[in-house]
Formats: structure tokens, C-alpha cells, sequence
């Protein structure tokens, strides 16, 4: 799949997602579920904007030091056993992971949810190798891979899209045989995944937090699937963004703890788990670690105004709380992340030319920004792809740059605008309705807009427009009467 | 006390009967107003819309028009633009010129509501309203002002007026400047669902502290042709006022104001 999930234009999707109304509705529906849990496990933690003041250092601390924690964390990993491969592009990691199969002679994989092996799109180059038998083994990217590996809509809720009917039908396929309830349709994913998890030669999981002075990995579930992947079969692959480092255990204490609340709305996820290569006296874990660090386009952030985007710890509280998304859903952005994070991230790593209409997918309403648990500016971020795109690289049409040209002329000439303020309301009579409307004390100079041309034309495909007054009867000629007024009434006194 | 008056290019544009309501409650309370003439807009059209460079002539021109006039306080009546005005600390902070004269610009600006309630301390502006209504709570003012209690205060003190809220207050109208023109298709969902909210509450009156919101929700209203009367709330504050009725913070209502401009 990778990062990018359709070739169609930005408007084709969101058409798609308009008539998605059963979609439309889950999304609602979770969004304002998440909001009563996640306010409440914030509010029970408690000084909330404390807490994300000490996320934020955290996470700059790190990406101000990352090579530093980079080598710490590998050189850590190394002395427990285990291999470190840094990849600069998702084929290399890719390839690397495919020949460590070929190699071991792998048929059989296991995986825990992984955004990042979404990206790099790691499964079907797996499926290639002849005889190879891999399975999703978190209940939601499993679903998603026996429908015909359907994209995720959510970074936390790959499935926000099905209902428990269509998840049914996917299950049918498999031998089920039972009802539409959640917890019998779970129990037959749990046993028909564990015979795959007890057979596996190779697991493959993502990283929530990779600890620098232990080399240990840091995986938060409610399955216990990400547990058992990185338990039972003998060679491991972690597959991890380069900035998902944390310096030590007392940190990921803080981070987990946000990241459960801000996912989930949970004080802790049911599962919490630090482990590595297995080592003399332990029981379980993998016999053969090997750790994929990736950047992909990661490193493109680093350095410029858009640094702060790798502090994200993937929580999704941006999603869950973005009216965009809540009506576009996730696949209507066209990136495995999707929502205000993906409209900031998916741009940073592979470019505007695919990506370029995310940014512009936003009313600025600050959601995102007010929500983040590590304070990424979401909204400004959003506003600086827009600068760099307008300003810098000159994507604009020409016609929309002209009538920006006469909107920031028009803002900052004050004569120019004084035109503007006389001449509008005749120069609208083209445009006007004077038949009556549903609205009272919105339209009060004689008529209201219906079509208006040009850019303005986008206001009154959904709404109608105010005809501005007659010049004798704006804000300003009101003001100068007014004060006149004021000023006869204290020269009588 | 001299209160300058930002009058907002849309007000100027399309709506006197919002200024000349502000106004009007603005000198009820004692204040001398001034309006620049040379005031046009905060940016936000060309800046949110990536015309960063072509913004700062307007900012500029802001900024001097507005600090024209010696006065206290400057005082508008939409949230998000008050807040660009507290903005132009960072979009101008590299400027030796404007940097400082950004400054001071924020250190006195307040959006209407805000200076009502936090400044001249009033909890019931002595209006009167006969209506069932409710309120939008504008994104910019409520997240980035960080005003999230003024009008809720004001206007459940406006007699007669039945305040109903709004289901799904925290979620954006659609409006976001350029983005109702850029995006209608998106916008157009939101808006969608916003109108279905209002009309749900049951409400005769749309009330809202940022007009370009309710333009879009009530030009909406419009287009579906549903009723509604839309209107700002220095209008409903302006709305048959008692002076008599007038009350102000006690002690108790000054400690709970306190902090709550975050």
C-alpha cells in the first residue's frame, strides 16, 4: 500500500467519503464517544497542560539529540545480541527484511499493528517469497487483511469504516459460523490467530517507544497480540521511525501514560510491555533481534520549521478530534496517516506534488493543536505547508495568485479599500436575490447573493452571501454620523 | 477610558448594524470611542492562506492604524481577528520595527465580550431578549484567545432570554476564512451538520461572537431555506437595556475571572 493509499484527485476521494454516509456516521459517532473518554482519563491524571509541557520537552529533547540517541540505543541493542539496520528509504528496509526471510528460510510471520510497515508497504513484499504464510495478527488490521487488504481509516482504529455486519461477512469467509456480536466474532479471531502465532518462525512488530540507555523496545496494546508476536517465534523484526526514541524507562513512563489517555481515553493500554533479545535466563523472547530503523523522508523535518512534527507519538487524538476528518474520514485524505497529523506528516515525507492538497483540507480551527499531548502545532504547521507551497514554490493557479494579489493589496491600501467599501454593493446587483429567505437579520441591504462568480463562487455553491450596504450606509458612514451627533449634542451643552 | 475600535473589513464590509451595536454598549459603559480611518484588516485572508509575504503590508497598516489613536484599549467584535491582532507578536517578532509596536498592540487588545466581562467587569449588561436562543462558541476565540466564559456569563444574564446549548459545541462551522471558498465541499459537510445542530435545539436565535461564522451558518440556513434569525452578540446586548439591570463582577466573580484567559 504505502504511504499513499489511492490515485485519485484529492476531490474525487472526498466526493467518495460524501456519499460514505455509514461511514460518516461511525466516525461521528467515535469521535464523540473519544471526547467524553479521553477529557475524562486527562482530567483524572490531572494538571493536564503540565503534563504536556514535560510531553513537549521530552520529545524535543529527543529530536534535538537524536544521532546521539540513535547510536546510544543501537550500540544497546548491539550488546544484548541484537542487529540494528538503519534504512534510509522504505525499499531498503524492505529489502532487508525480505532477505533475512529468504535467508532463515521464513514461511511462516507474524505481525503486530505497525503504521510503519503499513508505509513501506513490508507485507506484500513478504507475500512475494514463494510459500510464505503471513498474518495480521492485531483483530482490526486482520479484518482488514482477509477483506482483501482494505485500507485503515484510523491510525488507532484501523476499522472505523465496518460495522460489526460487514466484519461478519469477513469472518463467514474464514468458517465462521455464529452471530454478529463483537465478543463471539473476537474469540473465533483469537483462536484461529493462535495456531499462526504457536507456528511462526518470524514476528514483526512496530515500536510505540524504543528506550536509548536499555535498547529495549516499548509496545502498548489491548490484544496482547503485539506480546505474543515478540514472545513465541525465534527471529524478530522491529521496524521503527527514527524519532520514535525515548532516553530512558522514566520517560516512557510519562509517554505511555499520555499516549494511553490520548489514544484511547484508558489510564494504561491492557498490555504494556519492554523487551529485547532474548538473554541467559529468560524464558521467552526472540533468539535473533533485529531492529529497522527507518526514515523515509523523516530527516526532511529535521531543521526546519516542520522539526516539531517528529514529536508525534501517534496517539490520534488529533483525528478524533478534527471536524474534517469527521466528515472525510481516513480514507479521504489518501495517506495511511490521515487526519491533521497526516495533512502535517504526509508532506513532510514525500513531497507536495502527492500530498500538496492535504494542507489546504482545514479551517484552521485548532482542534488538533489544543489536543496534542506533545504540543505539536498542528494548525500553524499546516498554515507553514501552505506558505511554502504559495510563497515559496509558486504552485498557486495563476488566476487564484491574481485574486490573492487584490486581496492583500485591497487589506493593506487603505484608499484601495475605501473603493471597495463604496463601490461593492451596486457592483453586486448582477449577483443579487431579492427574493425573500428563511434567515432574519442576516441580509439587511436589499437582497442576498445566490451566484456569485469567480472565487467567491465557492461561497454560494453551499450558501448565500450578504450584499454588502450602500456606501451612505456602511459602518463607517454610521460611525461619522454617529460621532457628529455625539459632537452637536456636546457643543449644545 | 479611550477605546479604539477595530472595526473588522467584514463588519466595514457588510455589516453596520454589528459595529454600531458595539459601539453603542461600549459608550453605555462610560467608553470614548475612536475609529482609525486608515484601519482595514488583520491578514488572515492572504496570511492563512500561505500569502505570507503578501500579508505583511496589511499587517503593517494594521498596526500603525490602530495604535494611531492613544487609547487604553482596542476593542473588536470578532474573536478570531482580535487573536491575529495577538498573533502579529510572532508574525512580526523579526521586525525591529514592528516587533515592539506588535507588542503593545497585544497588550491592549481584547475581543468584545472579553473586554466587557475581564475589563469593565460587567456580568449583566441590563439587556433584555424575549427568545429562545443559542450559541455558536467561534474556534480562534474559544482555542487560540483562549476566551472560553465572557459570553456564556453575558448572556445568561440578558433577561427573558432562554440560552439552549448547542450540541456539538467544540466542532468548527465550516467557515475558516478561504477554506468555506476553497474547500465548499468539505465545508459544506460541516455546515451541513452545524444547521442540523441549531435546528435541533429548537432555538428562534442563532447568537455568535464572530459574524464571518454565523455568515456561513446562517448563509446556509438560507440556502436550505430553513428559519432562523441570526445575531451578533453586541446586538442581543444592545437589545432594550435597562440601565437599572446593569451588574458587575462581586468579589467572588472577579476571583473566578481570574485565569480564565488562558
Amino acid at each position: 500500500m504505502g504511504l499513499e493509499t489511492s490515485k485519485d484527485p484529492f476531490l474525487t476521494r472526498v466526493k467518495q467519503s460524501e456519499k460514505d454516509t455509514f461511514m460518516q456516521k461511525s466516525v461521528a459517532k467515535a469521535q464523540d464517544a473519544q471526547w467524553d473518554k479521553r477529557e475524562a482519563a486527562r482530567k483524572e491524571l490531572g494538571h493536564w497542560q503540565d503534563w504536556r509541557n514535560l510531553g513537549e520537552q521530552i520529545r524535543q529533547h529527543v529530536i534535538k539529540y537524536l544521532p546521539d540517541y540513535l547510536e546510544e540505543f543501537a550500540d544497546n541493542v548491539e550488546k544484548r545480541g541484537g542487529h540494528v539496520y538503519f534504512a534510509k528509504k522504505d525499499t531498503d528496509a524492505v529489502n532487508y527484511i525480505t532477505n533475512l526471510a529468504k535467508e532463515k528460510h521464513v514461511q511462516r510471520v507474524v505481525k503486530s499493528k505497525s503504521m510503519v510497515t503499513t508505509e513501506i508497504d513490508l507485507d506484500k513484499a513478504l507475500l512475494k517469497i514463494p510459500g510464505m504464510n503471513l498474518m495480521e495478527t492485531d483483530l482490526a488490521e486482520f479484518i482488514l487483511q482477509e477483506d482483501d487488504w482494505d485500507e485503515p481509516t484510523h491510525i488507532v482504529f484501523p476499522t472505523l469504516h465496518k460495522n460489526r455486519d460487514q466484519i461478519r461477512e469477513v469472518f463467514q469467509k474464514l468458517g465462521y459460523e455464529g452471530d454478529n456480536d463483537p465478543t463471539h466474532m473476537a474469540r473465533f479471531a483469537r483462536e484461529y490467530l493462535r495456531r499462526d502465532f504457536l507456528q511462526a518462525d518470524m514476528g514483526i512488530t512496530g515500536c510505540n517507544f524504543a528506550i536509548a540507555d536499555s535498547g529495549l523496545i516499548n509496545l502498548v496494546t489491548n490484544e496482547g497480540n503485539a506480546d505474543l508476536t515478540m514472545a513465541i517465534p525465534k527471529t524478530q523484526v522491529v521496524v521503527m521511525g527514527m524519532e520514535r526514541l525515548v532516553p530512558s524507562l522514566k520517560e516512557a513512563e510519562v509517554l505511555d501514560n499520555m499516549l494511553s489517555r490520548s489514544a484511547v481515553g484508558q489510564k494504561l493500554t491492557s498490555y504494556c510491555s519492554f523487551s529485547g533479545e532474548q538473554v541467559a535466563g529468560e524464558s521467552d523472547g526472540p533468539e535473533d533481534l533485529h531492529v529497522v530503523i527507518l526514515d523515509n523522508g523523516r530527516s526532511n523535518a529535521l531543521g526546519t520549521p516542520f522539526e516539531s512534527v517528529l514529536q508525534c507519538i501517534r496517539c490520534g487524538a488529533c483525528l478524533n478530534v478534527c471536524p474534517i476528518y469527521r466528515h472525510i474520514g481516513g480514507h479521504g485524505y489518501g495517506s495511511i496517516y490521515p487526519g491533521p497529523i497526516g495533512a502535517v506528516l504526509s508532506p513532510v515525507l514525500d513531497g507536495y506534488e502527492k500530498f500538496g492538497d492535504l494542507p489546504f483540507a482545514s479551517s484552521l480551527c485548532g482542534a488538533c493543536t489544543e489536543t496534542c499531548p506533545v504540543k505539536i502545532p498542528l494548525h500553524r504547521l499546516l498554515i507553514k505547508h501552505r506558505e511554502v507551497m504559495m510563497d515559496k514554490l509558486k504552485t498557486d493557479k495563476a488566476f487564484n495568485k491574481a485574486i490573492m494579489k487584490g486581496i492583500g493589496m485591497g487589506t493593506g491600501d487603505p484608499a484601495l479599500f475605501q473603493m471597495a467599501m463604496e463601490f461593492d454593493h451596486s457592483a453586486t446587483l448582477p449577483f443579487v436575490s431579492k427574493k425573500p429567505t428563511s434567515v432574519e437579520n442576516l441580509y439587511n441591504h436589499e437582497g442576498h447573493i445566490t451566484h456569485a462568480p469567480s472565487m467567491a463562487k465557492g461561497w454560494t455553491d453551499v450558501r448565500d452571501a450578504p450584499r454588502p450596504p450602500k456606501h451612505t450606509e456602511n459602518f463607517r458612514r454610521w460611525y461619522k454620523d454617529h460621532e457628529a451627533q455625539k459632537g452637536e449634542t456636546t457643543d449644545g451643552e | 477610558m479611550k477605546v479604539v475600535v477595530f472595526s473588522t473589513c467584514v463588519v466595514d464590509l457588510f455589516f453596520p448594524n454589528v459595529g454600531a451595536a458595539m459601539v453603542e454598549v461600549l459608550e453605555r459603559f462610560g467608553c470614548e470611542t475612536a475609529m482609525p480611518k486608515k484601519q482595514i484588516c488583520c491578514g488572515q485572508p492572504t496570511f492563512n492562506s500561505g500569502y505570507v509575504a503578501d500579508s505583511q503590508k496589511t499587517m503593517r497598516n494594521e498596526v500603525d492604524a490602530l495604535l494611531s489613536v492613544d487609547a487604553d484599549y482596542i476593542v473588536g467584535p470578532s474573536g478570531s481577528c482580535v487573536n491575529m491582532l495577538h498573533e502579529f507578536r510572532m508574525h512580526l517578532a523579526d521586525d525591529p520595527e514592528y516587533g515592539p509596536k506588535a507588542e503593545q498592540l497585544a497588550s491592549k487588545s481584547y475581543e468584545f465580550t472579553q473586554f466587557l466581562y475581564r475589563v469593565l467587569h460587567v456580568i449583566d449588561a441590563g439587556a433584555e431578549l424575549d427568545a429562545k436562543a443559542t450559541f455558536h462558541r467561534s474556534c480562534h476565540m474559544t482555542r487560540l484567545l483562549g476566551e472560553r466564559v465572557a459570553p456564556f456569563v453575558l448572556l445568561d444574564h440578558v433577561k427573558g432570554l432562554q440560552m439552549i446549548p448547542l450540541p456539538h459545541i467544540e466542532n468548527c462551522c465550516g467557515f475558516g476564512g478561504l477554506f468555506s471558498v476553497k474547500e465548499p465541499e468539505i465545508s459544506k459537510l460541516m455546515v451541513n451538520e452545524k444547521v442540523d445542530d441549531v435546528v435541533s435545539t429548537g432555538a428562534d436565535i442563532l447568537i455568535g461572537a464572530d459574524q464571518t461564522c454565523l455568515m456561513n451558518i446562517g448563509g446556509r440556513f438560507s440556502r436550505r431555506n430553513l428559519p432562523i434569525k441570526v445575531m451578533h452578540i453586541a446586538e442581543v446586548l444592545n437589545s432594550n437595556v435597562d440601565m437599572s439591570r446593569v451588574r458587575y463582577a462581586n468579589e467572588e466573580e472577579l476571583a473566578a475571572m481570574a485565569g480564565g484567559r488562558d
